[in-house]
Order: structure tokens, then sequence, then C-alpha cells
């Protein structure tokens, strides 16, 4: 494996007395798609926000394409504001809660970051926005308000106005999680088509089947450590009890769900 | 009233000319107060404790004391320590501190309004805090508190006629001029207030305006 193009090392985050992530190493290649899952509270939100250092850790190392940091808040490599600034630049997220802006139109926002970060002319801003737009299938609605979009749509939106930055690595916190079950697949063909693409790429995410398909490494986990950690194929055949335990509970959720909701459809008819 | 088309000719340059005067301190204290009342907001929210209650210490001040007073804090007051203002002048400042105050309780409730979302999905793309706050959050704020910063205008132009106590001829201060010498205070004070009704429609029209230009984002 040549030089990975992120490397984390002993990552820790607490908020008050709850210990949130306790020392997680992780180092990522180019090209790479890795899935985190685990349940709720397990530390994988907080670890993907930390990568970008909208959540900063209180110790750990991180590097990332010639930037080095030690998150200790005495150390002299502590990231400075500039520094945090030029990392997020570089390293696209996308929210479960979409976050566009709604004084501004699909095209506004997927061109203010790139105007005024990367001071790109309007011009191309806008050419590269279009594209983006209509690569994403929602040219059309360039000049629409966020308001006016589904929830898929704004996601899709959200992760153009992402791709607008050209990060060299993509975080994905739960994406689909607020979409209505029938939008989710939209979303989820657009992300299968940038992994394809070759675009590196960290997701959280409870869509099991897509991790199982799309990713190249799967993270599970737990109480604020990676419990297991492997190829799609742990998702198949887990070896430790607690990814069982959980992949067991999912698919049981799936199953009462969808039991229950055929039940009510059957009484309804 | 018979004359009605004489004595218009005689004080209607005058009422003008006061009109204006209005027009201007209004203005201009609009302006002070958007700065105080940002900068008041803003520094609400510092990360330190100093600031913080620096801001709190103003709006408590300037919202517990009666806007007179203040006007002649600032006018007859400071002379004492060696600052002496003209009378437009002081009025402008003491009115814009004064409106600051409750323009930083307006912005404060429109800042608490938008969702953390809107500035990590900002600082996410490389913003700085600053830019985030000046071309994602405040344009949002703005639209959300754009009615009650229109009442706080509409105050602020009722209010310059407190500045007739400090010798601005504004209106009522030219009114009661006209009055002393006519001795006919029921029209004068009516005139000054239908000035004051015009000055204040115009003004709502203004803002309505702009609500309805920014309301339909969705």
């Amino acid at each position: 494996m040549s030089d990975p193009l992120l490397k984390l090392r002993e990552i820790r985050k607490s908020f008050g007395d709850n210990e949130v992530l306790k020392g997680v190493s992780l180092e990522v290649a180019a090209g790479e798609v890795v899935s985190i899952i685990g349940a709720s509270g397990s530390g994988k939100s907080t670890f993907l926000r930390s990568i970008n250092a909208l959540e900063v850790p209180q110790s750990g190392f991180m590097e990332f394409e010639g930037l080095s940091f030690d998150f200790r808040p005495e150390s002299r490599l502590f990231p400075t504001p500039a520094q945090l600034q030029s990392l997020r630049a570089r390293v696209g997220m996308v929210f479960q809660s979409y976050n566009l802006w709604p004084h501004m139109t699909v095209l506004e926002n997927v061109t203010h970051a790139p105007i005024r970060l990367l001071k790109m002319p309007r011009a191309q801003a806008r050419e590269e926005a279009e594209a983006l737009l209509s690569r994403i299938g929602l040219y059309e609605k360039r000049h629409s308000y966020p308001a006016r979009l589904s929830g898929g749509q704004q996601q899709r939106v959200a992760i153009a106005r992402a791709l607008a930055m050209k990060p060299r690595l993509m975080l994905f916190d739960e994406v689909t999680s607020a979409l209505d079950p029938e939008l989710v697949h939209e979303v989820l063909v657009l992300m299968a088509s940038l992994a394809a693409d070759g675009m590196t790429m960290l997701l959280v995410t409870h869509e099991i089947a897509f991790a199982r398909d799309v990713s190249s490494r799967v993270l599970f986990f737990d109480k604020g450590v990676i419990a297991e950690e492997g190829s799609p194929e742990i998702l198949r055949n887990p070896e430790s009890e607690r990814l069982q335990q959980f992949l067991h509970r999912i698919l049981h959720d799936r199953v009462a769900h969808a039991v229950s909701k055929s039940s009510g459809e059957g009484a309804q008819a | 009233m018979v004359n009605f088309f004489d004595e218009f000719k005689i004080y209607g340059p005058g009422f003008l000319e006061a009109s204006w005067t209005v027009f201007g301190i209004t203005i201009l204290t609009i302006a002070v107060s958007w700065v105080c009342g940002l900068v008041a907001a803003l520094a609400q929210r510092s990360d330190w404790k100093a600031v913080r209650m620096a801001a709190g210490f103003y709006i408590w001040f300037i919202r517990g004391t009666p806007t007179l007073i203040q006007v002649f804090l600032i006018y007859f007051g400071l002379p004492q320590i060696g600052i002496r203002l003209d009378p437009f002048t002081a009025g402008v400042i003491a009115l814009g501190i004064n409106s600051g105050a409750y323009v930083a309780e307006i912005v404060r409730g429109g800042l608490t309004a938008i969702q953390r979302g809107q500035t990590e999905s900002a600082l996410a793309l490389g913003f700085s805090p600053a830019e985030t706050m000046r071309t994602i959050i405040l344009p949002q704020v703005f639209r959300i508190i754009l009615p009650s910063i229109t009442n706080e205008a509409i105050s602020t132009l009722k209010n310059t006629s407190l500045l007739s106590t400090i010798t601005v001829v504004e209106l009522t201060l030219y009114a009661q001029t006209l009055i002393a010498s006519t001795f006919r205070p029921f029209e004068f004070y009516i005139a000054v207030a239908v000035i004051y009704l015009l000055l204040t429609t115009i003004l709502t029209f203004v803002a309505s305006w702009l609500e309805r230009r920014y309301a339909n984002l969705g």
C-alpha cells in the first residue's frame, strides 16, 4: 500500500465525563471507501466529525496531505485556525440534515465556497457547478431555493456543494437517515457512482446492504473503539459477538418493521 | 382655517426643514443602532466572559433607564468630562446607543432561530467563523428579524421628538416656537402628529416591500 491519504492515531474525545472516543487509529488510502457502522452512542459520528475537526479531539495525531496535527492543546502541532480551514477546504462533508443555505439558490449554494475560498472566477464556478448539477440530475433546479426541493434532491445538492471544492476525501454522516424511504435510493446511487469514480470516502451509515456492496472496508464501532474491522465480508460472517448482536438487531428491526408495515396494509385492505 | 393656503406658505417651509432634520436623525440613528446592536449581540456570544458581561451591562443599563435621561447624560453630562457635542450629534449618538440595546435583543433572538447545522456546513467547507457569520448566518437573521427591526425603527423615529429638549430644531421644537408666538397649540401639534404619521407610514411601506422581496424564498 502506498502512503495513506489520511492517518489518524490514538484519537481521544470526551464530552464532560463521557469518553466518546477511547484512542481510535485509522489509515485510509486514496480511493478507499470505508463504511463505519455501530449503535448510536458508539462514537462513530464523533469520530467522523473529528476528521475535519468539527469536533476537536482532546488528544491524538493526524496526517492529511502535508498537514500534521497533534491535538494535545499544549502541542506545537496543535492546528491553527488557518490550518483547520485548509483541512476543511480539502475534506468534503455531508450531513444527515442536508444543511443547505435557505437564502441561496441551488446554484449559489454550490458556487459560494469555490468563489469565496478558492477565489475561482464566477463564470468558471458557475460552469463547474452546472456540470455538477447536471451530473446529479438537478440542472433544471439550479435557480430554485432549497425549500422547493425534496429531501433527496436537497441531499444531492449538499453532495454537489461539497464536491465543488474538489475535495480529496468525502465524509458522509448518516446522509440517508433523515430521508423518506423512497428517497434514500437516489442518494445512495449518487454515492455509489462517486465511489466508482475513485473518490476516497468515509461514511457513517445504517445502510448495511450499501456498506456491503460499495465499501472496500468496514469498521464496527462499539463503546468508543473500533471493535471489529475488515472487508465487507465481516457483515456476512462477523467474528466478534458484539458485531453479531448488532447485525442481528438491525436485521431483526428491519423484519419487524416490514412485518408491521405489511400487516398494517393488510388491515386496511 | 380660512387662509389655509396662506398659512401653509408661511409655515410649510419650516415644517419641511424640520421634517428633513427628523428624517436625517432617524437614518443616522438607525445606522448607529444597527452597529451597536450587532456588536452587542455578537459580543454576548463571545468566548470571553468580560466581553459577554460588557454587552450584558450595556443592554441592562439602556433598557432599565429612561431614554430622556440617556439623552441628557450625553448632551449635558459629557461636557463635564470634556466631551462637548453639538445637539444633533449628541442626539444621534444617544438615540443610536439607546435603540442599539433593543436591536441587540432582536438580533440575539434571530441568531437563536438559525440551526447549528447552517454554521457547521459552512465551517466544514473551510469558511472562517467570521465569513460564516457574515455570508451565511446574518443574511438569514436579517430576514427573520425584519418585522421586529421595523418596529424598532418606528420607535426611533418617534423618539426623535425627545431631542426637542436638547435644542435640536426638529418638528416638536419647531412647533413649540410657533405656538409660543401664535398661542395655537392644537393646530400645530396636530400638524406635527400628521407629519409623524406620514413618516412612519413611509417607513412601514419600505419595510413591507423588503419583506415581500425576501419572503418568496420557498
